[in-house]
């Protein structure tokens, strides 16, 4: 996507060298005199190839990982067919009816709310705050998620930003439910983007278009506004930029990490015991997405919340970003990889491929002279 | 949601056993099944270039739009019997063989100056002209024994690759 290239390249400017990452096998340093031996054996090449195509840790992270099938056996099949009932035929009649029953209650008090107190901002704002969180409320039982919250809960400062690992928009309604987030997103389309532009920009939203390669100078100096906005709800980011499978992470952006205030992180973890809870928007719209949680039996997570961290002196926001990624990583037991989220959507730039010619041009040039 | 292990049948995968020549054990074929899939998203029977190059490891290999050339397209079948040269249990001129049609991009059966200078060109970019290629390059032929306008085959491949040999294995992951 030609309109990427540029976004693209600032975020490799001094980006962690992916090298680091990347298995140093073929990485042996061949001595003496060049021979055209080697110049004909690319076999380290061929193999990092090969092995690319076999199995990469990219399409690793966005891998979904249904739970495994129990009910092959003549004890469990009848058990998971009663099951099958249980969820389609009441959990899930019940669970739409909670979740319509809270949508009246929410909007019977918002729009009076939002309305009527136009002058009183201050209360105005905290009633639309609580009425949010209710309706977070709402949601979360309406799938029957089972949240455990460990750490102290997220308190409203200023120069605070709250940063998350990001395995589907739930993610979001989980942690608003305890705290009413500002969040940055993108626009979705359909009901979604419906609720986006009326209610969430009551809790203060900031919207960006991964598309748009000028949108970043935009959406960074919002965000530098919001946060020294006292007034205004902590804001919660998600670095990554995309949803990923809950068992890795893939690199942060740096703009949370530049904005010159206290990183709060939060760990969320997934138990798939009932239903994966990755949504993989490639596969499913987030309606079917949704859906399939509402028919399993529940959505098991844990949300940590983590120590607030300040850049330190002499650190880059890149820097910064990794290590944040570290703590969050290591809290929630996943593992890390080298890579950028947005690379689902274009192609690697060719600074990598880049580095790897610099370096065998480098390698040849050497043994010449070393004749 | 991607596996499409439920697809391949027994009869399938000895059918791929045999024309791989046994390189991989029937585990690893149902993998390779599992990957070959995981990369056709749109179910086609084969994998496009672009759906190559949305593995960025790949995407980011000097090497890859060579090899591009002889997988895109490739159905399940072919496409194991190519990766089938990177097993460990492939012969050492199987290995040649590939390398040697990395070269050979003509498909002619010769390799010649011109090809040679041209992979060199891919794997040192913009980092070398190719002034400095075409020098190196003369040079270590004549040293070889080879000149300017010699052709090689893949016997001369085999010949300069068998001592020491090369290391070119990828493991193939079965959950």
């Amino acid at each position: 996507m030609a309109s990427m290239s540029s976004s693209n390249l600032e975020l490799d400017l001094d980006r962690p060298n992916i090298e680091d990452y990347l298995t140093a096998d073929s990485i042996q340093e061949p001595r003496g005199k060049l021979r055209l031996h080697d110049f004909l054996d690319i076999s380290p090449t061929l193999t990092e190839a090969g092995g690319a195509i076999v199995d990469d840790s990219f399409t690793r992270c966005f891998k979904s990982n249904p739970p495994e099938p129990w009910n092959w056996n003549v004890y469990l099949f009848p058990l998971w067919c009663l099951g099958v009932v249980v969820r389609y035929g009441i959990l899930f009649p019940v669970r739409v009816l909670i979740l319509t029953l809270g949508w009246i209650i929410f909007l019977s008090c918002y729009i009076p709310v939002h309305l009527l107190l136009k002058g009183h901002d201050k209360l105005r704002k905290k009633l639309e705050r609580g009425l949010v969180e209710l309706i977070c409320s709402f949601f979360v039982a309406s799938w029957t998620g089972v949240v455990k919250y460990h750490g102290p809960r997220p308190c409203t400062r200023p120069k605070q930003v709250f940063v998350a690992n990001h395995t589907s928009m739930i993610d979001f309604i989980i942690l608003e439910q305890m705290t009413a987030f500002a969040v940055i997103m993108q626009k979705h389309p359909g009901w979604v983007g419906l609720l986006q532009s009326t209610i969430l920009e009551s809790v203060g939203c900031i919207w960006f278009n991964r598309s748009e390669a000028k949108d970043r100078e935009i959406v960074t100096r919002k965000l530098r506004e919001h946060v020294e906005g006292p007034d205004n709800n902590p804001l919660l980011i998600f670095p990554e930029g995309t949803c990923v499978n809950n068992h890795y992470t893939v690199m942060f952006k740096k703009g949370a990490f530049e904005l010159g205030s206290t990183v709060c992180p939060i760990a969320i973890k997934y138990n798939k015991i009932f239903v994966d809870a990755f949504w993989n928007s490639k596969k499913q719209s987030f309606t079917t997405h949704l859906l399939q949680l509402m028919t399993s039996w529940a959505v098991v997570c844990d949300v940590w919340y983590l120590e607030p961290q300040n850049m330190k002196p002499g650190e880059t926001p890149i820097q910064f970003a990794e290590r944040v990624r570290e703590i969050i990583s290591a809290r929630a037991g996943i593992k890390m990889v080298p890579w950028d989220g947005y690379l689902k959507y274009s192609r690697p730039s060719p600074k990598h491929r880049e580095h790897k010619q610099q370096a065998f041009a480098e390698s040849v040039l050497r043994r010449l002279k070393d004749k | 949601m991607g596996s499409a292990s439920s697809t391949l049948t027994q009869y399938d995968i000895e059918d791929v056993q045999q024309h791989c020549n046994n390189l991989f054990s029937q585990q690893e074929i149902v993998s390779l099944y599992k990957r070959f899939c995981q990369l056709d998203r749109t179910a086609k029977g084969f994998i496009s270039a672009d759906e190559f190059l949305s593995v960025p490891e790949f995407a980011m290999n000097p090497l890859s739009q060579r090899l591009l050339k002889m997988v895109d397209g490739l159905n399940f079948k072919d496409f194991v019997i190519f990766l089938s040269a990177f097993s460990a249990k492939a012969s050492m001129p199987q290995k040649i063989e590939i390398i040697f049609k990395v070269y050979d991009s003509d498909y002619n059966g010769k390799v010649t100056f011109k090809d040679i200078m041209e992979v060199l060109r891919d794997l040192s970019g913009s980092y070398m002209s190719d002034k400095q290629i075409e020098e190196v390059l003369i040079k270590v032929m004549q040293e070889a024994g080879y000149s300017k306008d010699s052709s090689l085959l893949l016997d001369d491949f085999v010949k300069i690759l068998e001592h020491p040999g090369l290391k070119m294995e990828v493991e193939v992951p079965v959950d």
